[in-house]
């Protein structure tokens, strides 16, 4: 499955998926020192997205979101790369300062389209998501 | 420099000045600056920059990155990295245009009452002379707009803190999106940000009708409004009508942030009382929506929502003051404090500007007589401390209610100022929907 949207921040990563349904917040949403997401009631609370593509719908809370988000790349626990759903100023922003390669405005919704564990590559030169789904066992 | 520019598909178009600066020609810092506002502008998707003469970010705010750069290469190297995203350090030039701080960690009247490293006051110290000697006006506050930075309508800035960003595009009816610490790093050096979102007219019309059918009169019932708007539209432009008395500074400061917190409201509109909608029909660019009720039901859900974090009523502290606040709020405090003897720590947060008008008006003196505090520069939030050993607190703010219990992990009861002070004396909380 490729999906086709507008790279925004260029280059080309290929990885696991961890996919957020939630929009997630930077200031009092993440740790920059361990690459992990904070807040309680998040479905990803205590999950790590360092080298991981990070696949959510947008960002949400304070504008310290960009600050929070560079800190990643300069303690070494940025996301691989960033697939998102909703552009605004605290996500572009942000993605441009993590410098990865990101990918949004996309003609499906990458939080419905991609599982976490799902290899991903993003070719952000070309505004291009392929994903190739894992197999899973059947849930018990 | 930092990263190709050019993946995205070319919409933006700079004059001539901004090449120039682009191309090195006022030094390599403000280069940098305009590398990074052309990255951000792509990303966006902006067709172009404009003007702006009012920057509002932060600099001086404390942080283990910071601290880090600081001993490396002072805060020339600090601003580089964080302010103007480079890997290189530059000499950082006088701003080129007014900029102020923006609220940032425990200064000295913390030190001692703070559980908060010393070691940063002192940073941050050497931070305020460092920036105050580049033409950065230490305002220390999340409401610029009360001390001495206040935009007129249409004019377009580069604000952060989106407190008062929605302050600033809705009551003051100036234009800004909500920047991130880059950007207005950037703008700081070169007088420009892109031109996107709420720069645009066409941007700034309302999306959702919210009617309220309850009376929204006062500070709790204002803040109890904003939270409800905010979860409801979330990012999108409200435009609320129905029986609300005529709202004040602190009200609509309340109003705003509590927007911002359950939702990411930039920008919304009051038909009659807020500069861009004179009528209804001003507010909406066509069609006026079906409007959405705020009933005695959606009051009664919103009250328990902000109240859902607290299990014990024994309270051990007490913050007021988010947004910073106003005068008048100092005032109050200081009257319903008169005489009265606190057993819980009770702080209340303001810009410095503002305390000193309240120690000469005799407010400060009441309020620690009591055993309150007036503290500045920050708040709990920000600074990740409020007194030690606190499990459960009170506040008379809806977004330090929001945020609070999830940074620090201590319990939240939200309430009037006076249910607020009763539970500082008392050491328990008896609030209740009035």
């Amino acid at each position: 499955m490729i999906l086709k949207g507008r790279g925004i921040v260029p280059g080309r990563a290929e990885g696991e998926a961890l996919v957020s349904h939630e929009t997630i917040s930077g200031w009092g949403g993440i740790d920059p020192a361990t690459g992990t997401i904070i807040e309680r009631r998040h479905e990803l609370s205590g999950v790590c997205f360092t080298g991981k593509v990070l696949v959510f719908p947008g960002a949400k809370g304070s504008s310290g979101w960009s600050g929070f988000f560079q800190a990643t790349r300069l303690l070494g626990t940025a996301p691989l790369a960033m697939v998102f759903t909703v552009l605004s100023t605290k996500s572009a922003l942000g993605a441009v300062v993590t410098r990865v390669p990101t990918v949004t405005d996309l003609d499906t919704d990458p939080v419905t389209a991609i599982n976490t564990g799902d290899h991903v590559v993003v070719d952000a030169d070309h505004g291009l998501v392929t994903v190739v789904p894992v197999l899973r066992p059947p849930e018990q | 420099m930092n990263g190709a520019c050019g993946v995205s598909h070319g919409t933006l178009r700079l004059t001539n000045d901004e090449k120039a600066m682009r191309d090195g020609k006022e030094g390599p810092a403000v280069a940098a600056a305009m590398d990074l506002l052309v990255r951000y502008g792509e990303a966006l998707g902006a067709e172009r920059l404009c003007d702006t003469r009012n920057v509002a970010g932060t600099m001086t705010q404390p942080s283990p990155v910071k601290a880090r750069l600081v001993q490396e290469g002072g805060w020339h190297k600090a601003f580089s990295v964080i302010n103007l995203d480079s890997d290189e350090e530059f000499e950082i030039p006088h701003m080129r245009v007014p900029t102020c701080q923006l609220q940032q960690g425990f200064g000295e009247d913390a030190l001692g009452v703070a559980p908060y490293p010393p070691a940063m006051v002192e940073l941050q110290g050497d931070a305020e002379a460092f920036y105050g000697g580049h033409g950065v006006n230490i305002l220390a506050t999340c409401t610029p707009y009360q001390v001495g930075n206040l935009p007129v309508r249409g004019e377009h800035v580069a604000w952060m803190e989106s407190s008062a960003v929605v302050y600033a595009n809705s009551v003051l009816g100036a234009r800004t999106n909500c920047e991130g610490t880059a950007s207005t790093g950037a703008a700081s050096l070169t007088g420009k940000i892109p031109c996107w979102g709420n720069h645009l007219p066409e941007n700034r019309h309302g999306t959702h009708l919210v009617e309220a059918r309850v009376p929204v009169d006062g500070f709790l019932e204002w803040g109890m409004l904003g939270y409800f708007v905010g979860d409801l539209v979330q990012e999108n432009r409200p435009v609320v009508t129905g029986t609300l008395a005529q709202p004040d500074l602190a009200d609509l400061k309340h109003f705003g942030a509590a927007t911002a917190s359950s939702g990411g409201v930039e920008l919304y509109h009051l038909p009659g009382i807020t500069p861009e909608a004179p009528t209804l029909e001003a507010a909406f660019a066509g069609a006026v929506p079906e409007a959405v009720p705020y009933g005695p039901g959606e009051r009664r859900a919103i009250y328990d929502t902000l109240n859902s974090q607290g299990s014990s009523t024994d309270v051990d502290f007490v913050l007021l003051g988010c947004p910073h606040a106003s005068l008048d709020q100092l005032a109050w405090a200081a009257r319903a404090l008169d005489g009265r003897k606190l057993s819980a720590e009770l702080w209340i947060m303001t810009p410095r500007a503002l305390r000193a008008v309240a120690d000469r008006s005799g407010y400060t003196e009441i309020i620690t007589r009591a055993g309150g505090r007036v503290l500045t520069d920050s708040c709990p939030a920000m600074s990740r401390a409020a007194p030690q050993g606190t499990r459960v607190f009170a506040t008379d703010s809806a977004k330090q209610a929001h945020y609070l219990p999830a940074i620090l992990g201590i319990e939240a009861w939200f309430g009037t100022l006076e249910e607020c002070v009763d539970a500082a004396v008392t050491g328990t909380w008896r609030g209740e929907l009035p």
